[in-house]
């Protein structure tokens, strides 16, 4: 129970801000200012809509793109360049949807196209204080704005398109304190694998992550979106970071946010999306930024983690007997030895993209560590998926596309591509990836794919070593 | 949806922790417009050692007739007893249509992922958390078939020979599961509590409204 005075966290705040009250069943309705849609999680929505005949509540709260099943190559050819004629049929359902229902879209030839994480913060569509959700777990990636942001599954992608409202109860308040400074060559990615490997998949269930301290102050929003993609990956629904000066400064200017009278109001509204001093957390966690060292999965949760300096574990030091077992699941299906040092570990193909690290720093950070440098011969192939239109664009203009190409990289266009290989952009059985993504779930990036989930710089570091390496000595 | 007041049969144990919904059905399947046609591929790569697509039939696929599911002694089974974090990963929903398909209408598990919780409400699966040490023992029964039935009203996993465990579910989600209501028909019966929230949102923070795009 919240006492009298009691401060309120930033989640508190957002949720009593959105609270519309309780329906007679005793559950809450809580108001959604934003619905992301893309074609995966939305056709069986819209269709529940139309055999109930129900319209949308607000036309104007919903904004979609196509990102999962599209492919990376022969984007010029638009929906001709979709060879599976199923993953056709729900892209061009998508388009009639939107199209039915007067819902904007960014479709398959739109330059704004791209992962819907990438794309609602570029466009100025996700903004602080907002309440955010999306059929996609990692829409917890716009938390970076103080925004309150949650996955949902399909029944509520269609509740909140004809209620606008998520019928939910709130969650728990869950502290992340991360103190010191990053070393030069680990990232937010790094940073969110260490927390990961600390709470565990389901260590943060229930609750709401709060990250602070003066590390996340120093991260750009870039970096707290990825730090806030993977939320989920410890179990949180959502995880949010307070508005700063660096957060105002990004959500300036772009296409969608309000400009003159408008933004000094809201300007003035977002300076208060922070707990309070006295605010109580149910959890915490305290972080030393200057022990983290680049990270990389062994194994197929994220919480099964390690740094780069380091071996795959054996499944016997598990003091639990479930970790044992599932440790030794892990390393059976990773074909990994345990003793046997990360940077041993050779790879065959690396994936640099997805809605954790497909931003424009993202590539930056890659595209440094290998300039003049050429892959190594062992890796079959190495995709970079910017996060959308507006990112290669970005990319090309400053030239990091050229780097990646002359280093033999393949330069795509947008989607969550290999992310989870929906498209035809997949790791093969056996084959051991490096990955920017956010989950080395068995077969997630292709059958019988074995994935390790890394940085930008390590991903590409390693494509060119054909094998983990230690950026920091890079 | 489907309601749910007291359900008996069959428990299948699937002994391990974390199974992420990816597992429970795999990405090629997501590409179907439908609510329908997943339960043949549900725990796909557990169930086949090959790769399956969206249209094949069990006849075409190579069956592990060591995973559980597979094994005769758990043919028909409706009860699913998991481990620790069932469902966690993605949101998809397609993961409670499949397991619906297949014919479960219980997991029992000692804590579940907190979408996939929520997506079970919304289609009358029932999930039932009940504590490490009670999931063992229905883990060891079940080794040796395991029949039981799960009372919703009364709050009771009760097994065959009168062994009854209680278990914990918030009231509004109860309620909601044995009515079987259609979720957005019960929030729309509150369409002015909602207009009158938005409104007043509205003043407070127009920027979120009738927004278009500046270049």
């Amino acid at each position: 129970m919240e006492m009298a005075n009691q401060g309120m966290t930033l989640y508190d705040k957002i949720w009593a801000a959105h609270e519309v009250g309780e329906r007679v069943d005793g559950n809450n309705l809580l108001y959604i200012d934003l619905q992301l849609l893309h074609e995966v999680t939305s056709p069986q929505a819209f269709e529940g809509l139309q055999l109930n005949k129900r319209p949308l509540w607000r036309v104007d709260a919903n904004l979609a793109t196509p990102d999962h099943n599209v492919p990376t190559q022969d984007r010029e050819k638009g929906l001709d360049g979709i060879t599976d004629l199923i993953a056709l049929e729900q892209v061009v359902t998508l388009d009639e949807n939107c199209r039915d229902f007067g819902v904007r879209q960014f479709d398959i030839l739109d330059q704004r196209q791209g992962i819907v994480h990438v794309v609602g913060p570029e466009q100025g569509a996700t903004l602080p204080g907002m309440t955010i959700v999306c059929g996609d777990s990692h829409t917890s990636t716009h938390g970076a704005f103080a925004a309150l942001a949650q996955g949902v599954g399909t029944s509520e992608v269609e509740h909140v398109m004809a209620t606008q409202c998520l019928v939910q109860n709130k969650a728990k308040n869950f502290a992340v304190m991360v103190h010191g400074a990053l070393a030069d060559g680990v990232s937010a990615k790094d940073l969110i694998l260490a927390i990961i490997g600390k709470l565990g998949t389901a260590g943060a269930t229930g609750y709401t992550i709060e990250y602070m301290g003066e590390t996340i102050r120093n991260l750009s929003m870039e970096g707290r979106m990825t730090l806030c993609n993977m939320s989920i990956e410890a179990g949180a629904r959502a995880g949010l970071v307070a508005v700063d000066e660096v957060t105002l400064e990004y959500v300036a200017g772009r296409p969608f946010s309000p400009t003159g009278v408008l933004w000094d109001q809201a300007e003035a509204y977002w300076r208060t999306l922070k707990s309070d001093a006295d605010a109580h957390f149910d959890s915490r966690l305290e972080i030393d930024a200057a022990g983290i060292v680049p990270q990389v999965t062994w194994g197929t949760s994220p919480e099964m983690v390690t740094g780069v300096d380091g071996v795959v574990p054996d499944p016997d030091d598990f003091a639990d007997s479930v970790q044992r077992e599932s440790a030794g699941h892990a390393l059976k299906y990773m074909d990994l030895e345990p003793g046997t040092a990360i940077t041993d570990i050779q790879l065959d193909r690396i994936f640099i993209g997805s809605c954790t690290n497909a931003r424009i720093e993202d590539l930056r950070a890659a595209a440094g560590v290998i300039k003049g440098k050429t892959l190594a011969p062992n890796i079959k192939e190495a995709l970079v998926v910017p996060g959308s239109g507006l990112v290669k664009a970005q990319a090309e203009e400053e030239g990091l596309a050229k780097i990646f190409v002359d280093a033999g990289f393949q330069w795509r266009a947008a989607g969550c591509s290999m992310c989870l290989g929906m498209n035809p952009d997949r790791v093969g059985p056996g084959e051991h990836c490096a990955s920017t993504s956010n989950r080395n779930f068995e077969g997630r990036q292709g059958h019988g794919g074995r994935t390790h989930l890394v940085s930008p710089a390590t991903a590409a570091a390693s494509a060119i070593a054909g094998h983990f390496v230690d950026v920091r000595g890079w | 949806m489907q309601a749910f007041d007291t359900h008996t049969g069959l428990a299948v144990p699937l002994d391990r922790v974390n199974v992420d919904t990816d597992q429970i059905i795999p990405k090629q399947y997501l590409k179907s417009i439908k609510r329908t046609g997943f339960g043949d591929y549900l725990f796909d790569a557990w169930r086949f050692h090959d790769q399956g697509d969206i249209g094949m039939t069990r006849n075409e696929r190579q069956i592990n007739h060591r995973f559980a599911l597979n094994l005769p002694a758990y043919q028909g089974a409706s009860v699913l007893l998991a481990r620790d974090n069932f469902g966690c990963g993605s949101s998809r929903e397609h993961a409670v249509w499949a397991l619906l398909e297949y014919g479960i209408r219980v997991v029992l598990a000692p804590s579940f992922a907190d979408i996939f919780y929520g997506n079970c409400f919304k289609n009358g699966l029932l999930p039932v958390v009940l504590g490490e040490a009670e999931i063992d023992t229905l883990f060891g029964l079940a080794a040796e078939g395991l029949n039981l039935t799960v009372d919703l009203p009364n709050q009771q996993v009760v097994v065959k020979d009168g062994h009854s465990f209680g278990f914990e579910i918030a009231a509004g989600l109860k309620e909601k599961m044995l009515s079987g209501m259609d979720d957005i028909a019960l929030s729309l019966q509150h369409r002015e509590l909602i207009t009158t929230f938005e409104n007043k949102h509205r003043t407070a923070q127009p920027w979120l409204f009738d927004r278009q795009p500046q270049q």
